[in-house]
């Protein structure tokens, strides 16, 4: 059961940024010139001290761990923590940079469920593709095909062509081939969140089987932190491409989550200057609409991060609507430090005017009085969309923290103890009868 | 990246190592010889749904040739009047029409190797060599039964008395088909790998393979180029490909054996060229495509 069964030692993984185009091709002239009178790569931050290379970035740095046989460990950490970059490595889709993995068995990914469906070919003939990507032969395939299509609950479908399939079934049937391939080790990447509720549940089982029951290794990145919780024993914090910490699962979380609030941000404004680096030097948005600002006030109109239990939480979403647009809504979704979603609210303010929106620079406002979110780190995603079309989709873009100040105006009331870990906290009126 | 042994259960011993990018011809045939129901997986597939709705399914097999052949048979041999050394022009166009038709079509589908599966390679590992050898098996399918309308033809051509007869290069057939497999995935993926990071050469590629296939003898024979010319001719592999063909099926040929082992040469070349370079990209590509 302790037999180490992966060993990372010292990996690196560097990135180039921005846009390929005739300076890449320079300084690809100038590695590879270097490289050829065998001096150090000018354009590489490894080994640096101080980067002065705006250009490249290092997604993993300097990486150590074992993994032990048998056990299902989680990585947890932030967008761009290199979580699955470190996967992407593992399972082989794309090599590090420097370093060196060594690895006992059989690994299989689970990167993305239903990958190379081809939607013309029939369920049996797709779950025979998807085997033989993932590395099963024929044969394999053929003794585990009934018990592929009964796990994603599609014998009935098996010999329809998968275009005519629902994405769920869609989804499902993907997951079922790759939770079937019998790896000695299994790497996951958010993919658990398929299907319905008891599918998922279904499928974080059959997780915990691979595991138990087989002694596999299952490695799980998720942001889901009830899913990293219940399925694994120990993880792995990553910050920045860097190890943060490791060791048992319920600590790592705490750190994570406590690392999260010392980063709280409430306030995101996009620009042309401030442009993130996942929209590749374009603002979100597109030519219906632009978002401009996304604040959390208290309510004095001051930022605010940190409110106490009993207190409005305001919030203002600004935003340029570039033409007129036919049933625009703008959404706010929240979620918890276990990622969990809490609410998502949608703007209700112009229903009676048909929500044709003119162009021009709007200010949406709103707020969730106190007594009703449980103390805890939240983050909010907006969205915009214009009938059944997605035009801003951004998640976690900034963060706020509930403290519990045992206030007793508020759902506690006088109760001493700590408040249970529920998702919300509101008010609820009680009577009592002396009988 | 990946080095397979005997098992052993001992502490020091390990299946895979995975460690940047090393030696410079690093593909691992066991690995893809493993992989061997992948690849019949993808022909399969590309074979199934090729002609998913469409009127004519299988049909367009060749009925592309036999109409660009007929174009030819008009355009260069009535309107033209180029030479086909004596032979009856349909049957010397079409020979030339289905050797041009399995190299290009391989060339131009292996050539996307990258591109079109960017989605797949960045989730999933197998040997990425699976896709152009699938696509090689495949469109040799196709030529196969172009080939056979061919030999249809070729027969009815006989019975009608025409002037040809087989040439001994019959019996270098199957070794020239596999040249033209190995021509055609040798270049297809050189091109592939060279794209994932510069896609300058997609756009080059449409027109280039319309080009060099004016330089091959396709429309016309190597004959009517002057002598002196024919060693230059030869530095174009698919001109000794396609000239055997025709000596071969129509008994008329003004290839030199040097001139085939120039286009032999070459090809290897090519080919090992493709291998390695496509052996450097494929653990890599996903962060530049």
């Amino acid at each position: 059961m302790s037999k180490t069964i992966i060993k990372i030692e010292h990996l690196y993984k560097e990135y180039c940024l921005g846009v390929i185009g005739h300076g890449t091709l320079y300084r690809d002239m100038q590695s590879w010139w270097a490289n050829v009178r065998g001096k150090e790569d000018p354009n590489s931050l490894i080994g640096r001290v101080n980067s002065d290379s705006p250009k490249n970035i290092l997604a993993l740095n300097n990486i150590n761990m074992n993994v032990k046989q048998g056990e299902v460990l989680g990585i947890i950490g932030a967008n761009g923590a290199g979580k699955s970059t470190l996967l992407k490595i593992l399972s082989k889709v794309t090599a590090p940079t420097k370093g060196i993995i060594k690895v006992k068995g059989k690994i299989a990914s689970l990167l993305e469920v239903g990958t190379g469906f081809h939607p013309e070919l029939t369920g049996k003939e797709n779950i025979y593709l998807n085997g033989a990507i993932n590395g099963m032969n024929k044969m394999e395939v053929t003794r585990k095909l009934d018990e592929i299509a009964n796990f994603a609950g599609v014998e009935k479908f098996i010999d329809t062509p998968v275009k005519r399939y629902s994405s769920g079934m869609h989804a499902r049937l993907g997951f079922a081939v790759a939770a079937h391939l019998d790896p000695d080790i299994l790497v996951v990447d958010e993919v658990l969140a398929v299907g319905d509720a008891k599918f998922q549940k279904k499928a974080a089982i059959k997780m915990q089987n691979v595991s138990e029951s087989h002694g596999r290794t299952v490695i799980i990145v998720s942001h889901n932190m009830d899913l990293i919780e219940r399925l694994c024993s120990r993880s792995v914090l990553l910050n920045a491409g860097s190890i943060l910490a490791e060791g048992e699962t319920e600590a790592i979380i705490k750190k994570y989550i406590g690392q999260e609030t010392a980063n709280l941000k409430p306030e995101k404004i996009w620009n042309e200057s401030n442009r993130t680096y996942r929209s590749k030097g374009v603002a979100p948005g597109n030519e219906l609409v632009k978002p401009i600002s996304l604040r959390v006030f208290d309510e004095h109109g001051k930022l605010c991060s940190t409110f106490s239990e009993i207190e409005d939480i305001n919030f203002e979403f600004e935003c340029e609507v570039l033409r007129k647009a036919n049933n625009m809504a703008i959404g706010l979704t929240i979620t918890n430090h276990k990622n969990t979603g809490v609410l998502a609210m949608r703007d209700n303010s112009r229903d009676d005017e048909g929500e044709i929106a003119e162009p021009g620079r709007y200010l949406f406002k709103t707020k969730i009085q106190g007594n009703f979110l449980n103390d805890g780190f939240y983050r909010i995603s907006i969205g915009c969309t214009e009938g059944m079309s997605i035009h801003v989709d951004e998640s976690d873009i900034v963060s706020f923290l509930v403290k519990d100040t045992y206030n007793p105006d508020g759902a506690r009331g006088l109760y001493p103890r700590e408040w249970p870990d529920v998702v919300v906290r509101p008010k609820i009126n009680w009577q009592k009868e002396k009988l | 990246m990946l080095k397979k042994a005997i098992p052993k259960t001992d502490e020091s011993h390990w299946d895979l190592i995975i460690t940047p990018k090393n030696g410079w011809f690093d593909i691992n045939i066991g690995e893809l010889f493993r992989y061997r129901d992948l690849i019949y997986m993808f022909i399969r597939r590309d074979f199934v749904t090729f002609y998913k709705q469409t009127i004519l399914g299988p049909l367009w097999y060749i009925i592309q040739p036999l109409v660009n052949t007929l174009v030819f048979t008009i355009v260069f041999g009535k309107v033209a009047k180029i030479s086909t050394d004596g032979t009856p022009p349909f049957l010397f166009y079409m020979t030339g029409t289905i050797a041009w038709s399995y190299f290009s079509t391989c060339l131009t589908a292996t050539s996307n190797t990258f591109g079109q599966n960017a989605n797949i390679f960045g989730k999933v590992y197998f040997p990425r060599l699976t896709v152009p050898v699938a696509h090689v098996i495949i469109n040799l399918l196709q030529f196969g039964i172009q080939f056979v309308v061919f030999i249809g033809f070729w027969l009815w051509f006989k019975w009608q008395g025409a002037d040809f007869h087989l040439g001994n290069l019959i019996f270098a057939i199957p070794l020239v088909l596999l040249q033209m497999a190995v021509l055609g995935l040798g270049f297809g993926i050189l091109i592939s790998s060279l794209t994932t990071k510069y896609r300058d050469l997609t756009f080059a590629m449409g027109f280039g393979v319309q080009l060099w296939m004016y330089a091959t003898p396709i429309v016309y024979p190597l004959s009517v180029v002057p002598e002196k010319y024919h060693m230059l001719a030869s530095l174009n592999p698919m001109t000794s490909v396609v000239e055997c063909f025709r000596g071969a099926f129509l008994g008329v040929s003004s290839i030199q054996p040097v001139h085939i082992i120039i286009s032999v040469a070459i090809t290897l070349i090519a080919f090992f060229a493709g291998i390695i370079l496509f052996s450097r990209i494929e653990k890599t590509f996903m962060d530049t495509v």
